[in-house]
């Protein structure tokens, strides 16, 4: 199969990224002669070993932790399971959970469906967030009980962007003695973390957000922090995670997290630049429109922005006729009939949440990229509101 | 991505007669920004009765507006009795088919006609007389009957893709179960093939449905790691929980309705729905 890349214009890396080509370099040995098990005795198998644990040191490098604190797993996914049903199996006689509104998909369904997973009943505290996104800490601080397991927050908002104060949320936690979880796959990467200055005990992160391939995730444990294998298996990860090792995407995501603690600085400066140009233009250049989550306390790559009285699919569509790639909160997108959980819980209105698009940018846009997004949205808009029955100039 | 028709990006890229008829003779508001899809038709009809134009403004997706387009072509220079006709499934089909998320939008055009037509004739809308038993998007019990019968629906799913009742907070799918049963059974046996299975009692069906579960359907659930138990049979419904790799599976509807409904309702019953155990 062919993919042309020639014209797309890709400001959806929220969803996925492209795979550096650093580490396509990085991977091709061990998609050819380096087929070798990590696990076998014989020093072909071995080599490869020692491949793996060059890649843990880089992960745990970005995220300011110890090598031996990190443990691959197959996604982000993977990663949330493993941590939250780990701390339900620790603290059996717990209950209660704290989590918020607007988690991603991996931990919403998860604590939706954790009385049928663990066959007790649980409750779960649902924080509420502002309209700007962001947290009510006192609604916190008295959500947490002798009969809370664990906390689960995550770090950055993958619709909005917006950061969780999960630093000092997880100190909070502590205190009263739970343990903390922080979903970082939209984090990891984009903003300096160093989580050996924080009380956070599992945090979990995703290869294909960052430049490495799809498959490969990573879920940190604190040294100390109790925790229950979720896959079990053979010894590989020191027992915590049984499976023979992804090693290509491994290694991928060893080069992916050295290229982004190398390239942090350009992701806060350069890319941060880009996304705000991007942002000001969209906002200058259509009338009704408007920003949707904190405009400060933000990731550096992500803007969404709701145009208001037009539908989401709709201008998704004009855009993919340009190859602009982004996504939407709307209903339509989903695949359900409300559109994003995260837009309601904000409170973002109707008229606005239906025609939500979030513009996630990375290293590799360009300049170009976001002078001809600018140029062509106000059209797309435009004449889709020319359609609308509730456009009204 | 949603898997769109040739006929559905054309009139989605280039949609036909965008606007308000000027004097129109009728006019259909449907939907609203909450539900997040509207759509208001205008037709002008001359003195024979024959819809002479017709425009449309749509506020929703790609489905929704190609719908609204494809209904105005179909609409000009046609008699206004033969407008009456037009059916959901006659706007889908004119577009080559909509994914099946999406047949609502379809809906939405023919209420829209036939609003307008109301409008035109000053007969009062019969569906809006119904009671409302959908609050997120304002879904009357009439609509949901006429959907299943028409449409020939058979499971609470079908209901939401077909109306969008149930689609939002859900509270009110118990209400919309209960009306597919009522409607179901007040379906008139087909003519043509006069029910060949006699009446079964509760107990025989739970026997009859057991014992094909463990003979056939188990025994290939198993090839992929699945397995199936029942929990419950009230009436015509079939509760059962997959089990295994089929649980939470994103097929797992597919293997519910296309191969567990199917063999059940050759080998036990036709009338069979079997759901999974929420």
């Amino acid at each position: 199969m062919q993919c042309n890349t020639d014209n797309v214009v890709y400001m959806d890396n929220n969803a996925t990224t492209r795979i550096a080509p650093e580490v396509v370099d990085a991977m091709m040995p061990f998609l050819t002669d380096c087929y070798g098990n990590p696990s076998s005795m014989h020093t072909f198998g071995g080599q490869v070993g020692h491949a793996i644990e060059q890649a843990r040191s880089s992960v745990a490098n970005l995220l300011g932790a110890d090598a031996n604190e990190i443990v691959f797993t197959s996604c982000g996914t993977e990663s949330d399971s493993t941590a939250i049903l780990s701390a339900l199996q620790t603290y059996p006689e717990k209950r209660h959970i704290v989590t918020t509104r607007v988690e991603h998909p991996a931990v919403k369904s998860l604590c939706e469906n954790l009385d049928n997973l663990t066959g007790h009943k649980h409750r779960v505290t649902w924080l509420k967030v502002e309209a700007d996104g962001t947290l009510d800490m006192e609604q916190y601080k008295e959500s947490l009980s002798d009969d809370t397991a664990i906390v689960s927050v995550m770090w950055a908002n993958n619709e909005t962007g917006v950061i969780f104060p999960v630093k000092e949320m997880a100190q909070i936690a502590k205190e009263r003695g739970i343990l903390f979880h922080t979903d970082g796959v939209q984090a990891v990467g984009k903003i300096p973390m160093n989580l050996r200055d924080t009380k956070i005990d599992f945090l979990s992160m995703s290869g294909h957000k960052l430049h490495a391939p799809k498959g490969v995730g990573v879920l940190y444990v604190a040294k100390g922090t109790p925790f229950i294998p979720f896959l079990n298996g053979g010894h590989q990860e020191h027992g915590r995670r049984g499976g023979t090792e992804n090693v290509a995407s491994i290694v991928g995501l060893g080069t992916a997290c050295d290229l982004a603690a190398a390239n942090m600085e350009e992701e806060n400066t350069r890319v941060r630049a880009l996304r705000d140009k991007l942002e000001q233009g969209l906002l200058s250049s259509v009338p009704k429109s408007l920003l949707n989550g904190n405009k400060e306390n933000r990731l550096p790559n992500t803007s969404n922005i709701s145009f208001e009285y037009v539908e989401g699919e709709a201008i998704l569509l004009h855009m993919n006729q340009y190859n602009i790639c982004a996504s939407s909160g709307s209903a339509c997108t989903s695949g359900s009939l409300e559109p994003s959980h995260v837009l309601r819980a904000m409170g973002v209105p109707f008229t606005a949440a239906h025609g939500s698009i979030r513009f996630s940018l990375s290293t590799y846009n360009t300049e170009e990229d976001v002078d001809f997004v600018v140029e062509k949205m106000p059209a797309i808009i435009a004449n889709l509101r020319e359609m609308s029955p509730f456009w009204e100039e | 991505m949603w898997e769109y028709t040739d006929k559905v990006k054309e009139h989605f890229i280039n949609p036909k007669n965008v606007g308000e008829v000027k004097g129109a003779d009728g006019v259909g508001n449907v939907g609203s920004l909450a539900c997040g899809d509207a759509l208001k038709l205008t037709i002008k009809i001359d003195k024979n009765d024959i819809i002479t134009d017709a425009k449309f403004k749509t506020f929703g997706c790609a489905s929704a507006i190609a719908s609204s387009s494809v209904l105005t072509e179909m609409l000009k220079g046609m008699p206004l009795k033969e407008a009456k006709h037009i059916t959901n499934d006659d706007i889908a089909q004119a577009l080559g088919g909509l994914p099946k998320e999406k047949m609502h939008c379809s809906v939405m055009g023919r209420e829209a006609l036939e609003a307008a037509i109301a409008d035109y004739t000053g007969a009062i809308l019969p569906m809006a007389q119904g009671e409302v038993v959908c609050d997120c998007f304002g879904i009357t019990d009439l609509e949901v009957i006429r959907a299943v019968k028409e449409n020939n629906l058979r499971s609470v799913e079908e209901i939401t893709n077909f109306t969008k009742a149930g689609g939002g907070c859900g509270k009110c799918e118990d209400t919309l179960r209960s009306l597919l049963v009522k409607t179901v059974e007040d379906l008139p046996a087909s003519k043509e093939e006069p029910a060949k299975q006699k009446r079964m009692t509760t107990l025989q069906k739970i026997k009859k449905i057991e014992e094909v579960l463990e003979r056939e359907i188990k025994p290939t659930l198993k090839k992929d790691g699945g397995s199936i138990e029942l929990i419950d049979v009230d009436g015509d419904f079939v509760t059962v929980s997959l089990r295994g790799a089929c649980s939470g599976c994103h097929s797992s509807q597919t293997t519910l309705k296309e191969y567990v409904e199917k063999k059940l309702r050759e080998q036990v019953l036709d009338t069979l729905i079997v759901e999974e155990e929420k």
